[in-house]
């Protein structure tokens, strides 16, 4: 077992030893220039990218050509939605997200926002899903484009896309989705689900980091974007760039990997989850899940462990690498804004630890973590004014408290 | 966050971790923090009332490495001091000590916050007492 034990898939995954074997002809044999359309070189390559495009299509029950490559996910949501406000501004100005996006949406959305787009937030509940009747009360006949994340990257929640996606259908609205979280862990279909944008990226499945993918629907609508990057008209001139054809070839094989293990990984996975937090119940108290306890990613589990800060609780089980939505960990001093919005109490939001699994989680990973956590927490509650109040039966909310922030 | 030793040390064995009998007089309770800035420090001192020297000091602590680093300090620092040595202690002597980074600042604050409200618990507590002995004499 390695020390520390990871488990921070939600932040990236280590590249499978297939999917970089596929990969390495392309750095010294391998490695033409896709566009180079008059010799075997620029050829083999652009095969070996037309192959990759066809995995990665099948993923997300797509066709080849409905694929862009970009650099990563940040590029395939910037292009998505700046690409789509550019090229409909005639039709309308009004686009509609959620807060609890990541910072590639909400960050491109301000931007537009001072450009004079209008950005509306559809609520998501207490678990972190979408308000489909709040949705339905959003839109306008000057509304270009949803965008609404597939998984939360935080919280694990999988919003009810099919439903989003009928939603925009009937309303003539574009839908694109984040899927960066869900790709390899939860069954995405284009075409059942109504997709019309969305965004990949290989380092999440285990692929190599600095590729992604944006699907861009080709027919029923057949979508039209503005570029964000000018150039040699690569990619249906969607993103011009010379092909990381290397990077490619890796997405490719990741995602046939991630396609072929789906139903016996997701399995393995959800059961060590459930395990873990299982153990976290039996033998702590004050303990809470945040997110849906279904409507989840199979590999994430996010709770709060109430009287404890979630900073001091990673220091002191630094043989786990995890992730926290207390404030302390950020550069911002300010906790999670998605535990903020799903109506997380500021109190618990600095108590959380995000625990993200994957393919190489072993079951003794898990007793280990599990081991190291109701030790850490233990300890800590000890060192607790507030655990020690609450025992005493004294109300928190009834204290005058001094804050400084 | 990379901590310096001195920090990590104070969090894994935390000095005068504990509570005091809050009601006895010549003890004096802080509470300060709040749950949702993500730290909050208890931190009580034991008084001798004939020397005014802090006999003991206790702390409890919600919060960051540094959080618990800065009040663990405080706490042996100000044992064995009079109260008027403790209550000159100031936070940037703890942030030098400690060496935290700028973002950690309002911890040793929080310390020295929490020094100033146990002793000032303190001596409220004698004023009312001696204020009320001085009522029976008249």
């Amino acid at each position: 077992m390695k020390i520390p034990v990871y488990l921070d898939y939600h932040a990236t995954t280590p590249v499978d030893p297939q999917v970089l074997e596929t990969m390495l002809p392309y750095f010294t044999q391998v490695f033409g220039n896709a566009a180079s359309r008059n010799h075997e070189y620029g050829w083999t390559a652009e095969a070996a990218v037309e192959k990759a495009r066809g995995q990665i299509a099948a993923l997300i029950g797509a066709t080849d050509k409905e694929i862009i490559f970009t650099s990563g996910a940040t590029e395939s949501n910037n292009l998505a939605i700046t690409g789509v406000a550019e090229m409909y501004k005639d039709k309308g100005k009004h686009i509609i997200t959620s807060a609890i996006e990541h910072k590639a949406v909400l960050d491109t959305c301000l931007a537009l926002e001072q450009k004079g787009y209008e950005i509306s937030y559809v609520p998501v509940d207490s678990t972190g899903r979408v308000d489909l009747v709040e949705l339905r009360k959003l839109i306008r006949p000057d509304t270009i484009l949803v965008s609404i994340m597939f998984a939360n990257n935080e919280i694990g929640s999988i919003n009810p896309v099919a439903e989003i996606g009928k939603l925009c259908k009937e309303k003539g609205v574009l839908f694109h989705t984040d899927a960066v979280q869900a790709a390899g862990k939860a069954e995405i279909d284009v075409q059942a689900q109504g997709i019309d944008l969305l965004s990949l990226t290989a380092h999440k499945i285990y692929g190599p980091k600095g590729v992604g993918a944006l699907y861009v629907r080709r027919k029923g609508p057949r979508v039209r974007l503005s570029p964000i990057v000018h150039g040699g008209g690569h990619e249906r001139g969607m993103r011009s760039g010379t092909l990381n054809v290397p990077g490619i070839v890796g997405f490719g094989k990741a995602a046939e990997l991630a396609k072929k293990y789906l139903p016996e990984e997701t399995a393995r996975v959800k059961r060590l989850c459930d395990r873990l937090w299982a153990g976290i119940q039996e033998q702590l108290d004050e303990v809470y899940l945040n997110g849906h306890p279904e409507y989840r990613l199979p590999n994430n589990l996010n709770v709060s462990f109430a009287f404890v800060e979630g900073e001091s609780l990673m220091m002191g089980m630094k043989e786990l690498a995890v992730s926290s939505g207390s404030a302390c960990t950020s550069a911002s001093l300010e906790p999670s804004y998605v535990l903020k919005s799903i109506g997380v109490g500021e109190d618990l939001a600095h108590t959380s630890i995000r625990f993200g699994l994957g393919r190489f989680t072993t079951e003794e990973e898990i007793d280990f973590a599990l081991k190291k956590v109701v030790a850490t927490v233990r300890k800590l509650r000890d060192l607790s004014p507030l655990y020690e109040m609450v025992k005493e039966g004294i109300d928190l909310k009834s204290i005058a408290w001094t804050g400084h922030h | 966050m990379a901590y310096t030793n001195k920090v990590i040390d104070h969090y894994e064995n935390p000095r005068n971790v504990g509570a005091l009998d809050k009601n006895k007089e010549n003890v004096g309770t802080g509470l300060v923090g709040a749950p949702e800035c993500g730290d909050v420090m208890k931190l009580q001192v034991e008084i001798d009332e004939e020397t005014n020297v802090i006999k003991d000091a206790k702390f409890k602590t919600f919060g960051c490495g540094s959080a618990i680093a800065s009040s663990s300090l405080a706490t042996e620092w100000i044992k064995g001091k009079t109260i008027d040595e403790a209550l000159a202690i100031k936070n940037t002597q703890i942030v030098e000590e400690l060496s935290l980074p700028p973002i950690k600042i309002h911890c040793s604050v929080l310390a020295e916050d929490a020094i100033k409200a146990a002793i000032g618990d303190y001596l409220k507590k004698k004023e009312i007492k001696n204020g009320s002995t001085g009522g029976d004499k008249a």
